[in-house]
């Protein structure tokens, strides 16, 4: 019997694969690995690309693609943490100031938060009314 | 028959209301599975993650990156993750109430605190509570994707790193049972230290590349951003069952108001007819 190693591709939103295979290759950022069963532990990063597992037997390969990541390797075990989302550091940057941006918007709009908090208030009393009416309701019967 | 028209308009009206709670219900129930079957879905990325960080812990003792290292707390950040609507019982409320308690025991320690909001009712509420607002990320839906959330997550650690925050925690709705949630807060930055006394027995370590200060710091943002990640998806799956449950009773109410409604119909017409005969019957009898 031919030897593989276990591979698990999984992203922060989902497992996308669990499975045996004869080969791994992945794109990580140093360039193109090939990992064999029984390769020595490594963590690197991974750059946007495909990751192929080779199941071995004839079997098609399994194909990936991956936005980024990491990978862990141990001598029986592939793990892929794939990103689900394009990542750079302007990018996470322009993200960030997205929210920020957001932040200060709901701040300053406070007139349509004004709204919403008078709306919930309104709800909260229509609530209690309803109780009211209940145990007016409970207390007739 | 003086009411009895308008007590049938609101028969109406509330019977309307029924349609509404009662699709509501429905509608909650059909997502109520796939909201959970995606909480289950984030589990392994973040234990994989987890289990990288301890391995590398415990390779480099000796390297300790800032997201690792405990320093005396002036500030505190909070996510605070949220549903987007409302109508889901006490789910939001009840998480609130139980971080107002705990602000105003850090206010009154001296304690400053900023926020990161996450979905509406969170923003909605916590801009009037007063307090820096870092950070806010709203209309995540019902499938919430980890794009929307890494730049808030990104503003919280910056704040952190720059020094404006000592401390991260996260506030959000565990997922007990599909009956039950419970408002949680825990601590995420810095990464409480794990309690396993594993002994190092195990000495071998990775090779890193590009070099192991960068892979750590790329795993770290990660499993942060995962953990926030998985709590906004645990909290979307209380939101549908909380709902649900919301819904059914407001549903029944209704149902109960129509009956008593009815009865109180019935009588006043009840009471109009009799009135009218013993009219005709007295005035015939006067002629």
């Amino acid at each position: 019997m031919s030897m593989t190693i276990h591979v698990d591709v999984v992203s922060a939103e989902g497992h996308l694969f669990s499975g045996q295979g004869e080969m791994v290759y992945a794109p990580a950022v140093m360039g193109e690995l090939g990992i064999a069963p029984r390769h020595t532990p490594l963590v690197t990063q991974l750059k946007p690309g495909d990751v192929r597992v080779d199941p071995g037997q004839g079997k098609p390969m399994e194909h990936f693609y991956v936005s980024g990541g990491m990978i862990e390797i141990q001598p029986h075990v592939v793990t892929v943490l794939a990103d689900t989302a394009v990542r750079a550091k302007d990018l996470d940057e322009a993200a960030a100031l997205e929210a920020k941006r957001r932040a200060e918007d709901a701040i300053a709009n406070k007139s349509s938060e004004m709204e919403m908090a008078k709306a919930q208030i309104e709800l909260a009393e229509a609530v209690a009314q309803l109780r009211a009416i209940e145990r007016i309701r409970e207390g007739g019967n | 028959m003086a009411g009895a028209k308008e007590i049938r308009t609101q028969i109406a009206s509330i019977k309307n209301t029924r349609k509404i709670t009662g699709a509501m219900e429905m509608v909650a129930a059909s997502k109520m599975r796939k909201a959970q079957d995606r909480m289950e879905a984030t589990r392994p990325y973040a234990d994989k993650i987890k289990n990288v960080i301890r391995h590398l812990g415990m390779a480099h003792p000796e390297y300790k990156h800032p997201f690792m290292q405990t320093r005396e707390v002036k500030r505190v950040g909070y996510i605070i993750v949220s549903s987007d609507r409302g109508l889901a019982g006490g789910l939001n409320n009840n998480l609130f109430r139980r971080l107002i308690k705990d602000i105003k025991a850090l206010k009154d320690e001296g304690k400053g605190v900023e926020f990161c909001l996450i979905g509406n009712k969170a923003v909605g509420f916590f801009s009037r509570v007063g307090g820096k607002v870092l950070a806010t990320a709203t209309h995540l839906g019902d499938k919430p994707r980890l794009e929307d959330l890494i730049g808030t997550v990104k503003s919280m650690l910056d704040a952190f790193e720059n020094g404006e925050v000592d401390e991260i925690r996260i506030a959000y709705n565990e997922f007990v049972n599909t009956m039950t949630q419970k408002p949680t807060v825990e601590q995420i930055v810095p990464l409480p230290a794990d309690q396993d006394d594993q002994e190092l027995q195990h000495h071998w370590d990775y090779i890193y590349e590009p070099d192991a200060k960068d892979v750590l710091e790329g795993l770290l943002v990660r499993y942060i951003e995962s953990l926030v990640y998985q709590s906004v998806v645990e909290n979307a799956a209380c939101e549908q069952p909380a709902r649900m449950v919301a819904m059914k009773a407001a549903s029944d109410n209704a149902g109960s108001l129509i009956d008593e409604l009815q009865l109180i119909y019935n009588k006043a017409r009840q009471a109009a007819i009799t009135q009218e005969i013993s009219e005709i019957v007295s005035g015939a009898a006067a002629v």
